[in-house]
């Protein structure tokens, strides 16, 4: 069997962040390659380096034996390779025909689009992906995700793509769609196409996959034919990294419950969600992106007010319908986005950290520089954020000292719950370690902390108590000592192996 | 050590590039077209024309001051040349009508106020974007005005009403507006807690929500705000000659959207500052008036205006890339 592309020796950083180190992968004729691998272990960054999105530092890419250097994913395609991403490239406003075409549409002599020969094939292409229920003259829009994900490997098809890149094609389809894919999939792989099949749910990759490769932290871990593993050996291979690394919390006192939450819900993103927090605690919770695990936080928040369940803070219960609600209960949110939550990035660091407390700097309506500046300074100190000081634009810092600014800013409220969303995403290893020796000095202090990370290790290393959250809602509760990679990673990625939750703590 | 006090030396100098870079090209440029005109055409640098350009357009930089407010906050407003206009015809018509001069004073102030609440608050609250809200005011405030005035002068004002046209210790009325105004807003805009948050919410509204800020109220009194400033501007320009046309100079809202946004306001919001709006009014006023000294035709300002807005941009952005790579630590 010869290799469709045949990657060699694949590096790439960003902005001297390493994330992809010597990367060899390939792909042949015929078969499904699953790449599998935690949240940031790099399977974006090497699926958009073959789909001609970036480029690579070092190494090689060869498409049949040939040696290519893609400058734009139009390059990319051009060789036969094509890419269906998670969040679906089409036009809403447009037919299928149109969608599926767009960019090399067939014309007529005169230039002109050929309408009928670019709906006839279109047609031609749905039917050989057994679509024959959509109507190529259909608005994408109005097509479900299911018919929409089809239209959108009709296109790469349409390319006569020899290579399909999937990424999380069944992240947002419901269980019947997830089968008709598979099947749209297999369907291809038998007539020759090479298929890279990127997901996180291990029963469709043990239904497809000929061949695995697993990613963890930009390190290629391994290669192996599906036949060699099962689904223990493949969890231990993405998440197993020694955990010596980080800074693991610091014993202390449990104390009372500080927030209880019970049977909270919101629409249907969070459902029957009951726990509860202590102080000097970090609970973690775990779960794959989509989980609603984010959406918990926003809840709790009051950034998307709850719809069902209620809150207890203290023991009593309160009624929490936006941020400054919660705020003044004593709950501070470090979000997941820094950029889209977090941070005013025009703005200075002494200005960020003071926001959240502008009322208590303020003599009558004009705000107290110095003690503005002293806060800023404070806590520059505090956290040891690398500026050159407290008027520094806050876009000019780095990703770890941007993240101790969000988290400055919010301690200034003097918080005693704290719900730390991703605390180390994006960051360096130096600065996830000073982020956790922090969230260990302020639990010490006697405060409550909720951690969601998809860093199965952070999740491990810090967390008193492990909740693992899965289609909205808690599905597996593990203590400390029985978290276990494999454990929480098996609860976090496997269908339905419900309730192992020992006992609900609240 | 050394290494230390050298960063802390250039920082202390380059910070105030860093944070005014854009105010001081500006005076740059007002300094050196003075310079340059002034010895081409000596004339230039009379008493009467000096008057002229800062007197006659006085009312465009406190314009400028309430459209860099809303700027800033992350919004745009096209609308405020036609309610110049609106304002300027109620303060005449209350004039000629026999109202204490008080009132026609306050009244246009506070319609402007009222008005611009309104559309602040269609905005936050019914989340239309600014430049929707404001077209519409726009053509609502246009076609009001020509039907109501039908395109006639206000003539007849009593004496008093010309506010525009005192003078103190020799210095015209508007100047002291001018100055006192942009002094006092840049001021405001720096210490005061609502200032901080027109930044903050200009900047990035999801990171201020979850501030405990309250974007929407934010967003109504930069509005409202801007409608005072568009008051006082309609009352400079109202009463600055003896007659008041419905028609305010052509294009009015472009030359205070340009003199915020060449005075370094960020047109995406979240930065900028009043000091740097009035700063290029008083600029396009300067460029206005050389270009009759330097005998070039008048229609070369708005093209002139033009480059202006490309060049500055240009320059903002090649001053936030080096500072991007200096600044990183």
């Amino acid at each position: 069997m010869t290799a469709l592309i045949e990657l060699a020796g694949i590096s790439k950083s960003f902005a001297g962040i390493s994330v992809l180190r010597d990367i060899s992968f390939d792909v042949c004729a015929g078969e499904v390659h699953a790449l599998v691998g935690e949240n940031g272990a790099g399977k974006s960054t090497l699926i958009k380096i073959m789909g001609g999105v970036h480029r690579a530092d070092t190494g090689e890419i060869r498409v049949n034996g040939e040696l290519m250097h893609f400058a734009s994913p139009r390059a990319s395609a051009a060789s036969g390779i094509a890419v269906v991403h998670q969040e679906l490239l089409l036009f809403p406003d447009l037919s299928v025909a149109e969608n599926i075409f767009m960019g090399h549409a067939p014309r007529t002599g005169w230039g002109a689009l050929d309408w009928p020969q670019m709906r006839r094939r279109a047609r031609e292409l749905l039917d050989r992906l057994q679509s024959h229920h959509i109507d190529v003259d259909a608005r994408v829009g109005s097509l479900s995700v299911a018919n929409r994900q089809r239209v959108e490997i009709a296109r790469a098809l349409s390319q006569d793509a020899r290579v399909l890149i999937m990424d999380e094609p069944t992240a947002s389809l419901v269980e019947e769609d997830v089968q008709q894919l598979l099947s749209i999939v297999r369907l291809l792989r038998d007539k020759g196409v090479g298929i890279v099949y990127v997901s996180h749910k291990l029963p469709e990759i043990f239904a497809l996959a000929d061949r695995v490769t697993v990613l963890r932290d930009g390190a290629r871990v391994g290669t192996a034919p599906i036949g060699e593993l099962d689904e223990r050996k493949l969890v231990s291979m993405m998440v197993g990294r020694p955990i010596d690394q980080l800074f693991p919390k610091q014993a202390t006192k449990i104390g009372a419950p500080l927030l209880e939450l019970r049977d909270l819900g919101f629409g249907s993103v969070v459902r029957d969600v009951s726990l509860t927090l202590h102080a000097g605690e970090v609970l973690g919770i775990a779960g794959l992106i989509g989980s609603g695990r984010t959406e918990l936080a926003l809840t709790v928040f009051g950034i998307t007010p709850a719809t069902t369940g209620e809150i207890l803070v203290d023991g009593k219960a309160v009624r929490i319908e936006s941020p400054q609600q919660a705020r003044d209960l004593g709950i501070a949110y470090v979000p997941e986005d820094r950029g889209l939550q977090g941070l005013v990035r025009p703005q200075s660091i002494q200005e960020n950290i003071s926001l959240t407390v502008l009322k208590s700097l303020a003599t009558g309506t004009l705000i107290d520089h110095r003690k503005e500046e002293k806060l800023a300074r404070d806590s520059i100190a505090k956290f040891g954020i690398r500026a050159l000081g407290p008027r520094q634009i806050v876009r000019q810092l780095s990703g770890g000292n941007q993240q101790k600014v969000v988290l400055a800013k919010w301690l200034a409220t003097e918080p005693r719950i704290l719900i730390m969303d991703e605390p180390t995403r994006g960051i360096d290893v130096g600065a996830k370690s000073e982020i956790h020796a922090l969230m260990s000095a302020l639990a010490a202090r006697g405060l409550g902390i909720l951690m969601i990370s998809s860093e199965l290790p952070e999740v491990l290393g810090m967390s008193d108590r492990v909740l693992v959250m899965k289609n909205g809602t808690l599905v597996a509760e593990f203590d400390r000592a029985e978290a276990s990679a494999e454990a929480v990673g098996a609860a976090m990625t496997l269908a339905n192996n419900a309730s192992n939750r020992s006992g609900e703590a609240a | 050590m050394a290494v230390a006090a050298a960063i802390q030396r250039r920082s202390a100098a380059s910070r105030l590039v860093e944070a005014y870079g854009q105010e001081l090209v500006v005076l740059g440029a007002i300094i050196a077209l003075f310079v340059i005109v002034g010895t081409v055409n000596p004339r230039f640098l009379s008493e009467n024309n000096l008057i002229n350009i800062f007197s006659g357009n006085a009312y465009i930089a406190v314009a400028a001051i309430g459209m860099s407010l809303v700027i800033i906050s992350g919004n745009i407003d096209v609308s405020v040349g036609s309610l110049i206009g609106v304002l300027a015809t109620i303060a005449g018509t209350l004039a000629v009508q026999g109202y204490p001069i008080w009132v026609a004073w306050t009244v246009p102030v506070l319609v402007g106020m009222a008005i611009n609440a309104c559309v602040g608050a269609l905005i936050a609250y019914f989340r239309i974007p600014s430049i929707v809200v404001t077209l519409g005011m726009l053509s609502i405030l246009k076609g009001g005005l020509i039907s109501i005035t039908a395109g006639t002068w206000i003539t007849g004002m009593p004496p008093e009403f010309f506010i525009a046209q005192a003078r103190f210790f020799g210095i015209p009325a508007p100047v002291y507006f001018m100055v006192v105004l942009t002094v006092v807003m840049a001021l405001w805009m720096r210490y005061a807690g609502l200032g901080r948050a027109i930044y903050a919410v200009g900047g990035n509204a999801e990171a201020a929500r979850a501030s405990g800020l309250y974007p929407e109220r934010i967003c109504v009194a930069a509005f409202a705000m801007h409608g005072f400033f568009a008051g006082i501007a309609a009352l400079l320009f109202a009463t600055q000659l003896q007659v008041i046309q419905s028609t305010v100079p052509p294009n009015l809202e472009l030359t205070v959207i340009t003199a915020s946004v060449i005075g370094g306001v960020s047109i995406l919001g979240g930065t900028g500052t009043v000091i740097g709006s009035t700063l290029a009014a008083i600029l396009f006023a300067c460029i206005s008036s050389a270009l009759v000294f330097l005998n070039v035709s008048a229609y070369w300002l708005r093209a002139v205006l033009g480059l202006l807005i490309l060049a500055t941009v240009l320059a903002d952005m090649a001053r936030r890339r080096r500072h991007r790579v200096a600044g990183r630590v």
